[in-house]
């Protein structure tokens, strides 16, 4: 299975990249982008066949070291 | 006091960090590598500056799972000293033994410039050759020494007095215009409620002689040295 990891910083938590990228696209002139998030995401190849357990690990995962959840939130998704 | 210093890969400061201990000290710190697992005979880890693991995923993540953070922790547990500079204050706060993040610097640039200190508290072991308000030259050099915690830990640490440093201007007060990275509370440095972990993004060691350009950072290794 594959399990994708979504990691976004909190909400309150300033995000300069994000407002550079909303900054950037005003120059180019895409009108009313009012607020950008940047984030990244993971996609993570498992052998695991359950897709119960396989999120469970991934959400394990991200709690251990994918996500610092001082700072960011995490959804986990899995997929065929 | 007898010193070690930890080496993760991708940490690039350490010889300053031993130049800066051996002109305190009088002898060589050891130095372990990030596999060991063992820090005894060691009173005080240091944890130098870098990019360790090529701040992959965020800065010190990798290196906050490395085996030897294991024994680091539990020094930090039976109350040894730590003190973590730039990258070795990131590893320490994603290894939850100091609180909060460092988030990318407001401004999204490498900041690589001098800076003043001033010092809250002169009662630790890293401060105690200093005045309590009083300003020190330091150099920062970081992209991500923007401090982070949310209300509650802020307010922890501040009433708990376990800000140890702030930036400041050379008169010692505390403007937005030189809190470079956007620090909250114009954090440069946080300590353990034992007073005995410090961790901060300038480097006091870049400054430890005459022949640096200045002795600024040297009373914090002579104090170290002495306890």
């Amino acid at each position: 299975m594959k399990a994708v990891v979504t990691v976004m910083l909190k909400a309150g938590v300033l995000d300069p990249q994000g407002k550079a990228i909303a900054h950037a696209l005003g120059t180019l002139g895409f009108a009313g982008v009012e607020d950008v998030r940047a984030g990244k995401i993971l996609e993570i190849e498992m052998s695991e066949t359950d897709p119960v357990k396989a999120k469970a690990a991934a959400e394990e995962m991200a709690r251990k070291l994918l996500a610092n959840t001082v700072i960011e939130s995490f959804r986990v998704s899995v997929e065929g | 006091m007898k010193a070690g210093i930890v080496i993760f890969p991708g940490i690039n400061r350490e010889r300053d960090m031993v130049i800066a201990l051996e002109a305190s000290f009088g002898v060589k710190p050891k130095m372990v590598w990030h596999k060991d697992t063992d820090v005894s005979g060691l009173d005080l880890i240091v944890i130098p500056g870098g990019f360790s693991f090529g701040d992959y995923l965020r800065c010190g993540a990798m290196a906050a799972q490395s085996p030897i953070m294991h024994a680091v922790k539990a020094h930090a547990d039976r109350g040894g000293y730590i003190l973590g500079v730039c990258n070795g204050f990131q590893i320490l706060t994603e290894a939850g033994i100091l609180p909060g993040a460092l988030l990318r610097n407001a401004s999204l640039r490498f900041l690589s410039m001098d800076c003043h200190l001033r010092v809250e508290r002169a009662d630790t072991v890293f401060t105690r050759q200093y005045q309590t308000g009083q300003t020190f030259r330091s150099v920062m050099a970081h992209g991500d020494g923007n401090y982070f915690a949310d209300t509650a830990t802020l307010d922890r640490l501040e009433g708990n007095n376990l800000v140890a440093l702030r930036y400041a201007t050379k008169a010692g007060d505390i403007t937005p215009e030189v809190n470079l990275n956007g620090s909250a509370h114009s954090i440069a440095g946080i300590l353990s409620p034992n007073l005995r972990v410090l961790g901060l993004m300038p480097h006091p060691e870049d400054l430890v002689d005459p022949m640096m350009g200045g002795a600024d950072g040297k009373p914090l290794f002579d104090a170290l040295a002495a306890a």
